[in-house]
Order: C-alpha cells, then structure tokens, then sequence
C-alpha cells in the first residue's frame, strides 16, 4: 500500500525526556523544507517517567492523519520498543538507546535494528545527556535529507519560545550537527525522502487545533476568555493567557468552571465577545451556564475538547464522546449550536463562525474538538483573513436606542432575535432574566402564562433560519459510490487519508463529512444519502452518538458503525482494512 | 442630581409586608443618588432568593442569574467594563451557601465590585431550612434537631481571604446602611457589606426586638485600617453585635 509516499517518524521514551519538542521541531523543519507533516503525540497524565511517544508523518504531499505504520522509530527504553514493535513497517529502521534497550527479537521481518550508543556519543563530544534528542534530531536530519540550517532554525524558534537561554539553545544545535555528521559517517545513512524544493504555492503554516482556535478567537476580536485549566483543553488557556495584553483580551484563570462560565456570560452581557474551555468533566460542572446563556438569550462561545470518559476517563488520551452529551444537555427546552471542526484549518475559521452565530442568534455555540484535534500539528495554508466578516448581530448604539421609546430588551420579534443593548448605554436599561420573563426582562410565572407561550416561542424561533448559514454536510469522492462512509470532527482526517489510497483507480467508496453536528441539516443530509447505497458510520466512540442521532432526526436506520474507543483516533491503515473487508 | 426615584421601577415587589429588604433598598437608592450616579452605569446582579427577588425594582441594567453565582457574572461584567459600577446582591444562601468559593476567590483577586449580602441566617424563599450562618442548635425544617455546624462567620473569611473592604450592617438602621454603602461602592476593591436582617415571617427567636437590643455601631475612632483589631472585632457576638466598617484598606 505504498499510495503517496508517507513517511512516519517516531520517537518513545520516558516524560522528560523532550520527544515532544523534537518531533515538533522535526515537523516544523519540513514546513521550512517545503514538505508536509502532521505531528502527534501520545504521553501519560505525568511529569516523568512512564511512556511518551511523538510520531511525525511525513510527505511531499499533504498530510490529513497521523499513520499508523512506523518507518523509523527511535526507542528510547524498553517500555517504548515494545510498545511500538507491532506497528513497525516490513522495512522500517529501528535506532535504539543501546544502555537501555537490552531485548531485542531480530527475526521480526526485513526490520534493521541499530543501536545507538547515545551516552558514549554525547560523552566524547561533550554533550549534555539531557540532549540526546537532539542528537536524534540530527540523524533524522539524514533520512529526511534535511539542510541541518533549516532544522537548526526552527530549533531555536522552538526553544526560544519555550524561554530557553542562548546557551542552550547554542549547545543543542551543536549537538544536531554532531548527530548528523555521525549518521552520515558512522551509521552510513542515507536519503529515503529527497526534497522538493519547488514548491509553488502560498504560503503555508503548521499548528494545532488549539493555537488555531486561539488566533480565530483573537481575529473574532473575543475580549473575554475564563477557563479553569483541564486537558486538552488548557493550552487555549496557556496562550491567550500568554498574548492577552498584546490582544486586548481579559483572560481568567477561575476559581472552577462554574465561575469561568458564568464570568464570560457576564462579560459577554457587558459587551465583549466572550469565550470559555474545557474538556467533558469540566463542562459538567458549565451545564448550568449554559442553561442562563440560552434562557436569558446572551451570546457565549463554548469550547469542548474531548478526552475518553466517564469520570476522570482518560485525560491525556483522544474519544469523540461527548457528543450527545451536549447535545441534549440542559433543563428545560432550548437551542444550541455545536460545530466540530475536524482540524487546525477549520478550528480558525469555525471560531469565526462561532463568534459570529453566538451574536446574531444570542445563543450558546459549542466548538466541539477532541485532543487529537487539539494537540495535532498539521500543515495547511495560512488563513486567507479576507473573507473574515465579524457580525455581531442585532445589537444597538446608543443613537438608535434614542429613537426607541421604552426600549424591550425581548421584545416578540418574528425571528425571535431581539435587539441587544449593553450596560452603560444611554436609554438601553434592561433586565437579563434567568427567570421567566416579560419583554423587559422583568421575572413572571405561570399567572401569566401567555407571556412564557411567547417568549418560549420567540426563542424557538431563531432556529428557523439558521440552517441557511450553517456549514453544509460535505461529500468527498464521486457519488454513486458501493460503500459511503459517514463521520465527523477528527475522524475526516485519517479517512480522508483512507481513500487518497483507495480511490486512486476506483470509486468504489466516498465519504460523507458532519461539519455541524447539532442541530443536524436534515435537509441536506438527506440529499446527500438519497444516493447512497451501503453506509458505514465511523466514530470515535462505543455507542455511535452521530448514528444516533441522524437516526433520531432522519428517521433511518444506521446499523452498520464502526467504533473505535480505546482512547486513540483512526489511523488510515484501519479504514483501508474497513473498506477492504466491505467490499 | 438624579432623584432617588429614578433608580427604581413601578413594579410591585412580591416581599412580605414589613420587610426589611424595603429598608435595604432604600439606603441603596439613597446611596446611588448622592455619589450622584446614573441608571445606566449601574450593573447590578441578582442571586436567587428573597434578596435577588429585586432585580424587578431597580431600574438600572440588571442581571438576575443563577443561585450562588452572583460573584462570576459580576466579576465577569466588571472586567468586560470597567466604567460600570457593579453591585451584587445576594442572600446569606447563595453568596455563603451556593456561592462560597466565588466569595473567597473574590475577595482573594480584590475584583472591583460590591457585594451586598441579606443575611437573615436563614434559607427564607425556600420556606425556612438552615443556612450557612443559622447559629449551631437552630431547628429548621431542614434540621429538626439543631444545626450541628459551626455557623459561618462571613467577615473573617473576606477578611482572611484578602479582601479590602468589610463592613457589616443592620438591614433597618437605613442612614447608617446607606453611607456604608456609598463608601464601598467608592472603593476600588472587593467589598462586602454584610447586612444582618431579621425574617419577619419565619424567624421568631432572631427577631427585630432581638437586633435591636444587640446592634451598636462602631464609633468614629474605630481603626479601619487595622486588619488584626478587624478580625478580632468582628467575632464579637451575643450579647453585643457591632456594626460598620470594620476594615478598608487603602
């Protein structure tokens, strides 16, 4: 199966070790290399030990997933080894740490193992052992064929951003140039992927889906972000946190999510684009908010990326099993939007959307992510800012209020979306009501039952014309297709990977992609399955919380679902065998 | 000068008769009026309960939330824009209760708000169970044998936990309510105003006749930046309650 040539680099050794930070350094260098990467990485909930892994794929095409099969590998330990043996390529190399990596099984295929006396390496030529990996940085240099000047750039970019000294920074270049020159001399390595450096195109950037929500929340001109720190949500947290003078942007770190969602309501409610993050466990502990978001009709955009539950579940692992979940939560009857991008590209421009929905139909918009999408690097095209329109809805200036004689704040309007004032404004006063309420915002109850029929329909109202803006349910691949395979949010990248292989010669399988997962387009949906013949529905989760819910809406069956929920994402390799078996 | 009609609405409050949240709002009206402030600078955010159940006679921008969260939505209001004056007003249920590490944490972070809390000691809209300050022994319908807690002393937790202005008042003694009042609402800091208020309805030992007996006012020499003299003043209970501003720190 050697479609476009992937090449899939790893590295597994204990926390602290700094794999992290050498696989993003890796995979930034191929954005300076003019190739493509996507970069994961899988670690513990702790500070040391234990294992870590950071794997990087690797092409001179696009890269949508990170792949399963290794073709170099660079095990750190015992533990690390043994638990990437079985996803090793036939051919692949495997360089270990020879003081610590004592068994070895040689039979297994065509794979070249290679020991590494890291220690002795660093020792003759006056190394720190805390920089092995860049040592490894500098072989990899080889196989990648890789300027070592472009990798020490962004290496340095990396390091300084992580505020570390020049020294240090001057000592781990050193140390690529030393494993580098070592490879070539010693190991005798060479070239598997020869670089392009043609490439004509615009520019391009590399990201997470985290740093991507928070430059689209930054371009959304959000003036408000509390969060209590939960992975994977936190590092949205971390980063505005870190940009928030520099953005105008008042960024909280409150006391639980409680205060984080109730502060952005009333930041919100006092005029400024407001945003909160977490992940499930701590959107249990929003759910409230949410409910006086949608009852007293404040804009909020809500963030949840999601980690394997119940409970504390996983926390530093991948699942998409949060959907129902927000789908339905709340009491009483209301309306929310969720979109699920699926990665960092659609992360910036579904925050834009999101800000944009949650003013126009003063309502809670959820963005739903989960850690793969959170925490994977990917290189895409730098953000076309032109068609960014910020539209903050039916909200009022003070001179327009002049002209209102007794301003209603929730007045019965036929779209359901009444004018907005803000607290400080002349001749705009109003009551925001989590109770019941008239058109002034004034409490009432069930004595005046006519009120609450109007007001609960005046809310209900919005979501008439909202499937107009919403984004539409995609086909990829040619219709008329044997097999359809149906997902949302993290799961388009690895199948999108999938069928660049499969559908090289055929057609026998496309794919229908979820952007807005509540409230569903059934519409569109519709159109889009009219033709289709066999349906798969693949999900990040046991139940099928998307299949279920088109069931729900669509009034179809979708018995056919493929379910993964051991706490990683699809890789490519598994859908290629999904479709094999089905066909 | 703006009257002090104008900061209310011609809605009909649903308190009982007598009640001393009347009182409350009319030291507060009294306040806003002479620091000479406008309706629509003023945020003022409503918890659940009696005491929120104001947010229909104040007209000034208002939000009336959920129970215990107050603090969050002020806070976040204060920061979104600081050209408000942000109030709060809660009762001992939902600033103590509900709401507690709210309370803490603002009074940790100094937000610039005033909170104003009705602390009867009693959960009252709820039909009487035992709040976070009823008194160790209080039968309620919630404790039919005694509250076996220790009661809350809410003044020495703001003031542990950082706060810069603490003050204490009596919900009838109104020319004394409202010039606490307009001396925490000038203050840039957290400040809570702790307001003791008999329910009429449904607390027949900590009655009117019972404060009255017991609440005196700090005099005018008290040492109000003297945090250690605050913390020991304000456990002074029992016979003798004192009320004013126990600390400010400038």
């Amino acid at each position: 199966m050697k479609q476009e040539k992937i090449l899939t680099w790893k590295i597994g050794g204990e926390a602290g070790q700094g794999q992290q930070v050498a696989g993003l350094i890796l995979g930034r260098t191929c954005l300076s290399a003019n190739l493509f990467s996507f970069i994961y990485s899988e670690y513990p909930s702790r500070l040391r030990g234990g294992l870590v892994t950071n794997q990087v794929s690797i092409s001179n095409k696009p890269v949508d997933a990170i792949s399963k099969k290794i073709n170099f590998l660079f095990a750190l330990s015992q533990t690390a080894l043994d638990h990437c043996i079985k996803d090793l390529d036939n051919n692949a190399l495997v360089f270990y740490d020879s003081d610590k990596v004592k068994e070895i099984d040689k039979n297994s295929k065509k794979i070249k193992f290679i020991p590494l006396s890291l220690r002795d390496l660093a020792k003759e030529n006056n190394i720190n052992v805390f920089m092995l990996n860049s040592l490894i940085l500098g072989i990899s240099a080889v196989l990648f064929d890789f300027d070592t000047k472009l990798l020490k750039k962004e290496m340095r970019e990396v390091l300084n951003n992580n505020n570390k000294s020049k020294d240090l920074i001057k000592k781990n270049n050193r140390a690529v140039q030393i494993g580098y020159e070592y490879a070539f001399r010693e190991l005798r390595l060479k070239p598997f992927l020869k670089n392009k450096l043609n490439l004509k195109s615009s520019k391009r950037i590399i990201l997470t889906g985290n740093e991507a929500i928070a430059q689209g929340s930054v371009f959304s001109k959000c003036g408000f972000y509390s969060a209590y720190p939960m992975t994977p949500a936190s590092s949205i947290l971390h980063i505005l946190a870190k940009q928030a003078k520099k953005n105008k942007m008042i960024v909280n770190h409150s006391e639980d999510e409680i205060a984080a969602i109730n502060m952005a309501i009333g930041a919100s409610w006092a005029g400024k684009r407001s945003m909160t993050g977490t992940s499930g466990g701590g959107f249990a502990l929003m759910s409230e908010g949410l409910n006086l978001s949608a009852m007293s009709e404040t804009p909020l955009v809500i963030i949840n990326s999601q980690r394997p539950g119940p409970a504390t579940g996983m926390a530093t692992w991948t699942e998409q099993g949060d959907l129902q979940y927000l789908a339905k939560v709340g009491y009483g009857d209301f309306h929310r939007i969720i979109l699920a991008p699926s990665d960092p590209e659609e992360s910036f421009y579904f925050t834009i959307l999101a800000f944009n929905f949650a003013d126009i139909y003063q309502m809670p918009v959820f963005l739903l992510l989960d850690k793969y999408i959170s925490e994977s690097y990917k290189i895409i095209s730098d953000f076309n800012l032109k068609n960014i329109k910020i539209n903050r809805g039916k909200l009022l200036t003070e001179k327009q209020l002049a002209k209102i004689k007794n301003y209603k704040r929730y007045d019965f309007i036929k779209d359901g979306v009444s004018p907005r004032s803000l607290p400080g404004q002349k001749n705009g006063i109003f009551l925001a009501n989590g109770n019941e309420h008239d058109e002034f915002g004034f409490s009432i109850d069930g004595f005046s039952s006519d009120l609450r029929n109007k007001q609960m329909e005046k809310r209900h109202a919005k979501i008439k014309n909202i499937f107009k803006e919403l984004p539409k349910p995609k086909l990829f691949g040619l219709s008329n297709a044997l097999l359809t395979l149906i997902g949302w949010g993290s799961v388009k990248g690895p199948v999108l990977e999938a069928l660049k292989t499969l559908n090289q010669n055929n057609s026998y399988v496309n794919y229908i992609h979820i952007p807005v997962p509540f409230p569903l387009d059934v519409n569109s949906l519709s159109k889009l399955l009219k033709n289709t013949k066999k349906t798969i529905v693949i999900e990040n989760n046991y139940k099928g919380q998307m299949a279920d819910l088109m069931q729900e809406a669509l009034g179809m069956k979708f018995e056919k679902r493929f379910n993964k929920y051991n706490g990683q994402q699809f890789f490519p390799e598994e859908i290629i065998e999904l479709v094999k078996k089905e066909i | 000068m703006i009257k002090q009609s104008d900061f209310i609405t011609s809605n009909k409050s649903n308190w009982c008769p007598r009640c001393s949240n009347f009182s409350i709002r009319a030291a507060l009206i009294k306040a806003f009026s002479e620091l000479g402030l406008k309706p629509y600078e003023i945020a003022m955010i409503f918890d659940i309960g009696c005491a929120g159940n104001a947010c229909n006679l104040y007209n000034t921008y208002g939000f009336h939330g959920l129970h215990g969260r107050t603090v969050p939505l002020a806070v976040g209001a204060k920061l979104a824009n600081d050209k408000l004056t942000v109030i709060g007003i809660a009762g001992d249920g939902g600033a103590y209760g509900e709401g507690l590490n709210h309370f803490i944490e603002a009074a940790r972070s100094n937000y610039n708000i005033t909170l104003i809390v009705s602390n009867n000691r009693l959960y009252s809209l709820t039909t009487g169970q035992a709040s976070p300050t009823s008194e160790r022994g209080t039968k309620t319908k919630s404790t039919p044998d005694g509250v076996n807690k220790t009661g809350l002393n809410p003044l020495l937790i703001a003031l542990s936990a950082g706060a810069s202005f603490v003050a204490r008042g009596y919900a009838d003694e109104v020319e004394h309510l409202s010039e606490i009042f307009k001396k925490a609402i000038n203050h840039k800091g957290f400040s809570l105003i702790d307001i003791l208020q008999p329910c009429i309805t449904l607390d027949k030992k900590n009655t009117r006749e019972w404060y009255k007996e017991r609440i005196y006012q700090l005099d005018n020499n008290w040492p109000v930046k003297d945090k250690n003299k605050a913390i020991i003043k304000v456990q002074e209970w029992r016979d003798k309650i004192p009320i004013g501003i126990f600390f400010e720190e400038k």
